[in-house]
């Protein structure tokens, strides 16, 4: 398959009629999951955040606490409701678009999404109701139980997701039926999948530092705009220390353990991200460099020599495969932009720790709210992390290509076969226009949000 | 077990459409039943804790559906391709409508978010009932289990359907009729003054336009789908299901007119669920009635997964079912009685 970008410039009607309308529900998918990613990264984070909140509130019984509670919880509410209405959209995407996977895999993959409609939806909608009304309406003990109701839901959500798709990149536990089909043949060891535990982790801590990053970068606009300061400094404060804790175990133990997946199952997918095209010894690692696929090389390369084989395998000298060593149709078909979310990932992650760790270190010294460079610092830097996370998502999906379930079902085998090409076009071009309203009115909500003060957030 | 999983989504889809019926039907009968800010704000005040709660539950139902049934899933979600992204924009518009009405209360807007509002409520319960309409009817399912609907081909049933024709147009004004009355009710139980005027003025008038279409599309259906008249010519038990049907009709007819408001609502979910199961029993065992081979109809048992994909999701479907039922029951409850506008 040739990469989308060239459907869309050169024209070209491509010879298959079939292929034209994959290309189209790739990008469908892809544009909606990507703008659906925006929501839960930061209620997931967040979820964590406003417990620790209220648990402190509860325990030192101060207002401020409660009203920083109060404030992000009116947040999550709204990033929740974007949420869900992306959301839904990819739950009818798997029979709409991708219908033949559905049918193949819907034995399998129904069952972890149906759980987490059952399990975290139900649990999740019903405390969120307590915890946007109830503040003055139940006690406080029935709010905090809320609070941690609204965080097991999303993060139960999470583990469900997670486990879907890890069985699209590592299937265990089923067998092939005459007739294709793929039969689960056990329940537990699809939701023990090895491939699950460092994914989910990894996601997860990706989803609190979003909501660190954004809660220090709130923070420090208070104190930038010298309003608000009780509550920038406690913003900033809880921001800072969970974004370093997070930032941290974003690149070990989970980021490691990850990568060590990726070796161990899908070393294309790691030569492929790495932008390595011949198997090395003590390969290095990239820090910049364009991919050149004409002459199977990087252009301009800056690396750090044996890095790479240290941190897959731990050894000096470990030799890493490369792209020649794996016969052509299993590359994954969209190298370059795999290449760029690898390395836009890792290279943004290890920005963030420098970034908390020296933020942290000025906090500890006591002079954090005072110093005025670090917090243009700390509150431009709350996109980066929504584009690590994209990235990661991007390094995970497009590593999986050309399958659809690794080893088992390509992707071009997996899409709505009699859902051609127009049909497709048609309602991916309405999903770009009512997205593009959403984003602006969730701009508006946000500002709106921010410019009322924290202080006045009870209901 | 393929039976029971069958019921089991019936019955989802039967949950789902009493609670979320209440919330678009009282959208679909906002402007007529609220004229004022106050009023209108009563009416979403009503619906307003639980109507997400309520959507969750399609999630749930079309959850199931995908494990209990992927084939079933896999192709009707193909084939009802284009009705179904309409189901998304417009529960995304309906959404948006209501959350900016809390946002962004400012009287200029409020007449475009009460509109968008009702408008996509109304939509929604004509797509709705368009699509209930279609699986009665059938699509052209072929040997691969595949088909794709326009939205509109000759507006005739028969070898090559659209979305949209005769028979389902009639769905769906009985749907919008019935979820209006269901809609008209609950408003009228949880409000008071001249809301609760209105809407017990104009459910009182929709009784008998609703009784009528309910009639006119039970015999159109024998015609349409002969397999629903044999279930129950051979399986004469199942009358159950539309006498169910008649007596919540009647019953709710009935307290209507007595003034007993919780009991007409409750008449109007019988009536409901005995509308669905009958069409469930009518169809039964098919699940997606081929109009060109009936040969090549999805059953319970070409649309289920393997025996150990049944079984083994019981341990975890009904301890999470009986853990929602719980919740709900626990969020009714916090949030009975008559919408107080004081507390807004």
């Amino acid at each position: 398959m040739r990469p989308v970008w060239k459907h869309v410039l050169c024209g070209r009607y491509p010879e298959n009629i079939m292929e034209a309308a994959l290309v189209l529900h790739r990008l469908h998918f892809a544009f909606t999951i990507t703008f659906h990613y925006l929501f839960p990264q930061l209620t997931m984070g967040l979820a964590l955040l406003i417990l620790i909140l209220k648990i402190q509130a509860w325990r030192k019984d101060d207002d401020t606490y409660h009203q920083a509670a109060q404030f992000w919880i009116r947040i999550f509410a709204v990033n929740f409701a974007f949420g869900v209405a992306t959301g839904i959209p990819m739950e009818f995407q798997f029979g709409t678009n991708w219908s033949r996977f559905s049918k193949t895999a819907g034995g399998v993959i129904g069952q972890t999404l149906a759980m987490e409609g059952v399990y975290s939806f139900f649990l999740e909608s019903t405390f969120l109701g307590i915890l946007i009304y109830g503040e003055r309406r139940v006690s406080r003990l029935l709010h905090l139980l809320a609070a941690f109701g609204v965080f097991a839901g999303s993060w139960l959500s999470g583990f469900f997701i997670i486990a879907t798709d890890a069985w699209m990149q590592h299937p265990v536990g089923f067998t092939r039926a005459a007739n294709g089909d793929i039969q689960l043949t056990s329940l537990t060891g699809l939701l023990n999948n090895p491939w699950t535990f460092w994914m989910y982790l990894h996601n997860m801590t990706g989803a609190v530092v979003t909501g660190s990053f954004v809660m220090a970068s709130l923070g420090a606009y208070y104190l930038i705009a010298r309003r608000d300061e009780v509550q920038g400094r406690l913003f900033l404060r809880t921001g800072v220390i969970a974004a370093f804790v997070s930032a941290t175990l974003m690149a070990f133990p989970t980021g490691d353990g990850q990568g060590r997946n990726l070796a161990r199952w899908q070393p294309v997918t790691l030569a492929a991200a790495e932008g390595l095209y011949h198997t090395e010894k003590g390969a290095p690692i990239v820090l910049l460099g364009q991919p050149d696929p004409e002459h199977k090389r990087l252009d301009n390369p800056i690396f750090v020599p044996q890095l790479l084989g240290i941190l897959t395998y731990h050894r000096w000298n470990a030799e890493v495969k490369g792209l020649d060593d794996f016969p052509r149709e299993s590359w994954p078909d969209q190298l370059e932009l795999l290449y760029y979310g690898f390395h836009i990932m890792i290279g943004l992650g290890t920005l963030f720790i420098g970034l908390t760790a020296g933020a942290v270190f000025w906090l500890w010294r006591g002079k954090l709210y005072e110093t005025r460079w670090l917090l243009w610092v700390l509150m431009l830097a709350a996109p980066f992390p929504y584009i690590a996370n994209t990235c990661g998502w991007m390094t995970a999906e497009l590593g999986r290509q050309p399958w659809l379930i690794y080893g088992v079902l390509r992707t071009a085998a997996g899409s709505s076969a009699r859902v051609n090409a127009g049909n497709t076009l048609f309602t991916l071009l309405g999903f770009i226009g009512i997205y593009t309203v959403l984003a602006i009115l969730f701009v508006v909500l946000m500002l709106r949000e921010i410019e009322r003060a924290p202080s006045e957030a009870r209901h | 077990m393929e039976t029971f999983w069958f019921c089991m989504v019936a019955l989802m889809i039967a949950i789902y459409v009493i609670l979320d019926g209440f919330d678009l039907g009282a959208g679909a009968i906002h402007l007529l039943v609220a004229k004022t800010n106050d009023e209108r704000k009563a009416v979403l005040q009503s619906i307003g804790p639980f109507f997400d709660g309520n959507e969750v539950w399609l999630l749930a139902a079309g959850g199931t559906l995908f494990f209990a049934f992927p084939v079933l899933y896999a192709s009707s979600f193909q084939g009802f391709y284009l009705p179904l992204m309409l189901v998304l924009w417009l529960l995304m518009a309906r959404g948006l409508s209501i959350e900016l009405r809390n946002h962004l209360d400012a009287p200029m807007w409020r007449p475009l978010w009460d509109a968008g509002f009702c408008v996509s409520s109304l939509l929604l319960a004509i797509v709705f009932g368009a699509a209930l309409g279609n699986v009665v009817r059938g699509v052209p399912l072929d040997d691969t289990h595949e088909f794709f609907l326009p939205l509109w081909t000759d507006w005739k049933p028969g070898q090559n359907p659209g979305i949209l024709d005769w028979y389902t147009v009639t769905a769906s004004i009985a749907t919008l009729g019935a979820l209006a009355l269901h809609g008209a009710l609950w408003v009228r139980y949880k409000t008071e003054g001249a809301v609760r005027d209105r809407a017990a003025a104009l459910a009182r008038n929709l009784f008998a336009p609703l009784g009528l279409f309910t009639a006119v599309l039970s015999l159109m259906t024998f015609s349409v789908q002969p397999h629903v008249l044999e279930s129950y010519t051979t399986r004469p038990w199942g009358l159950l299901f539309p006498l169910v049907a008649a007596g919540g009709f009647a019953y709710a007819f009935a307290m209507s007119r007595a003034g007993k408001e919780i009991e007409a609502f409750l008449g109007s979910c019988v009536y409901l669920t005995g509308m669905l199961t009958s069409a469930a029993f009518g169809l039964f065992p098919y699940v997606l009635p081929s109009c060109v081979d009936p040969k090549a109809s999805l059953t319970i048992w070409n649309a289920a997964p393997n025996s150990y994909s049944l079984n083994v999701a019981l341990f975890w479907w009904l301890p999470g079912m009986a853990l929602a039922i719980a919740y709900f029951l626990f969020l009714y409850r916090r949030f009975a009685g008559k919408v107080q506008l004081s507390l807004s």
